[in-house]
């Protein structure tokens, strides 16, 4: 029953010993660390209580994906707010974070970690923290980018620019699916546009300089 | 009460039988509805993760429209602007507690709006179809109108993450009921299954694929097991994962897995007897029909 919930689809590393020139240190010093790392993200999540977490481990037991994270939620926020700031921007973990808000209403200390994760994810992507055709952050810019231009998202063309920006040898693995959306009328070929997408970026631009000066 | 509705860019393309049967199902119940004019994408997850500000903001032009265009008719009341979107309607909920929470939030989402010529004032409500169908509507009337044409099938409701999470604004956030009532006051069986609110993979499913399809299988194999005639969904991607990437699951972890997922709004839609075709049954890549044919016309399956 274990192996058949776990799988073997992702395939664990095989353990070896590291020769003599790969050892290195694992315990962090005090002066590796961010101390206002915490805080920052704190303020950016809205997250006032991160502080507050009593490190149950409520989180990761109810995240789905949590068997595929390199650190648990649990330690993430244990990281964040020690300073671990290269180490949180460089994990895996924030990115696979599908936004199921489980972890959020099942804090008994009310912390909204996926707003933790969100803040952690706009951090990495205004610091360009990521691998250049890793999928997650590609598709997020593209959505952006698609949404800026048309005032809605426009499946088809996203799609297309998205795997030719990450591997666009998985837009043939794809191509079953996409037929099928094409036969049934599910993939739109007319693109769906706000009539006002000037407007759309204004107000966007707006948003955003009133931003500046007046950090959270 | 004037009741808009926001279709978001889901509903327009891959999502387009939930669309199709839930203007057919409202009409059957003689619930007006206007689409929102010119309305643009909420955001979604996507734009969260870029820049939150901006994703507030999107979301607010339309709460700002759903505002005016209440205000341009001679209505009375409050607007109700309708998010079948699961996304689409976590967004819009959180930016108006975001905004009404957050003073600084709130200062710049305003800003960028006043830069356009729209206010919002926070004076709409986000509903969901669940919500209107079970508190504006009533099981009564719904129960009515179906006449148990469904009695005797088997289903799997399937509420996904973000319509109860984390605002529960109409159902429990760990046991939501509200879909299971709605199949039962129809006459079908609603099983029990407690992997009703957990996760699809959402857009893993396209960027991590092994990860998204891992996701999707578990809620396919234990529907299955339960012996259910079709899982009912109200979110268009969790309909778009678990129906499309059938085959593929079925390929990728050896154990093929043929079963309909169809939207409530559908299946609503047959027990009202409404024709296939205004349903967009026909956009299905596993047909409902075949599981619904012993069961109709109140005949009990295992008779």
């Amino acid at each position: 029953m274990f192996k058949r919930m776990i799988g073997s689809d992702v395939p664990r590393p095989a353990q070896r010993i590291p020769r003599p020139g790969e050892i290195r240190r694992y315990i962090a010093y005090e002066s590796d660390l961010d101390p206002g790392f915490g805080e920052l993200i704190a303020r950016k999540a809205y997250g006032e209580k991160l502080f507050s977490c009593i490190q149950c481990g409520t989180c990761g037991g109810t995240c789905p994906v949590s068997h595929y994270m390199d650190y648990t939620p649990r330690k993430i926020i244990a990281m964040v707010r020690e300073g671990f700031r290269d180490e949180v921007l460089h994990c895996v973990t924030i990115w696979l974070c599908a936004s199921c808000y489980a972890c959020t209403v099942d804090c008994p200390r009310e912390i909204k970690i996926t707003d933790v994760m969100y803040a952690l994810k706009q951090e990495a992507m205004a610091q360009g923290v990521y691998p250049r055709r890793f999928s997650i952050p590609v598709l997020a810019r593209e959505f952006f980018a698609g949404v800026l231009r048309d005032g809605r998202s426009n499946e088809l063309p996203m799609m297309i620019r998205f795997f030719l920006k990450t591997n666009p040898l998985r837009m043939l693995q794809n191509a079953p699916v996409a037929w099928r959306l094409w036969r049934t009328g599910r993939l739109a070929w007319r693109q769906e546009r706000t009539r006002q997408r000037d407007s759309v970026g204004t107000l966007l631009r707006a948003a955003k300089s009133a931003e500046d000066g007046d950090a959270p | 009460m004037s009741y808009w509705y926001y279709p978001g860019c889901s509903l327009k393309s891959n999502g387009k039988p939930y669309e199709e049967s839930l203007l057919a199902v409202l009409r059957a119940l003689n619930v007006p509805v206007r689409e929102l004019d010119d309305w643009n994408c909420c955001g979604a997850t996507s734009y969260m993760s870029v820049d939150e500000v901006q994703a507030f903001s999107l979301a607010a032009r339309n709460l700002a429209l759903a505002e005016q265009a209440c205000r341009q008719t001679t209505e009375k009341g409050v607007p109700q602007l309708i998010a079948p979107c699961s996304a689409c309607f976590l967004v819009l909920t959180k930016t108006q507690r975001y905004v009404e929470q957050h003073e600084h939030l709130a200062r710049r989402v305003h800003a960028g709006l006043r830069a356009v010529g729209l206010e919002y004032r926070g004076e709409v409500r986000v509903r969901h179809p669940l919500d209107v169908f079970i508190n504006d509507i009533g099981l009564r009337r719904i129960a009515d109108l179906g006449k148990k044409r469904l009695d005797g099938m088997k289903v799997a409701c399937y509420y996904g993450c973000q319509v109860v999470r984390p605002f529960a604004t109409f159902d429990s956030a760990h046991n939501p009921t509200t879909m299971d009532r709605l199949v039962q006051a129809l006459g079908a069986k609603a099983v029990q299954w407690p992997l009703k609110t957990r996760c699809c993979g959402g857009t893993l499913t396209g960027t991590i694929r092994d990860v998204g399809l891992r996701l999707s299988q578990v809620l396919l194999q234990e529907a299955v097991r339960r012996g259910v005639d079709a899982i009912i969904t109200v979110c268009p991607l969790c309909q778009f994962n678990l129906e499309c990437y059938q085959q593929e699951i079925g390929r990728t972890f050896q154990e093929p897995i043929r079963v309909p997922v169809v939207f409530l709004t559908q299946l609503m839609g047959r027990a009202f007897g409404i024709p296939e075709a205004d349903l967009g049954m026909g956009r299905l890549f596993v047909p409902l029909e075949p599981a619904l044919a012993p069961h109709e016309g109140g005949q009990p399956a295992h008779a």
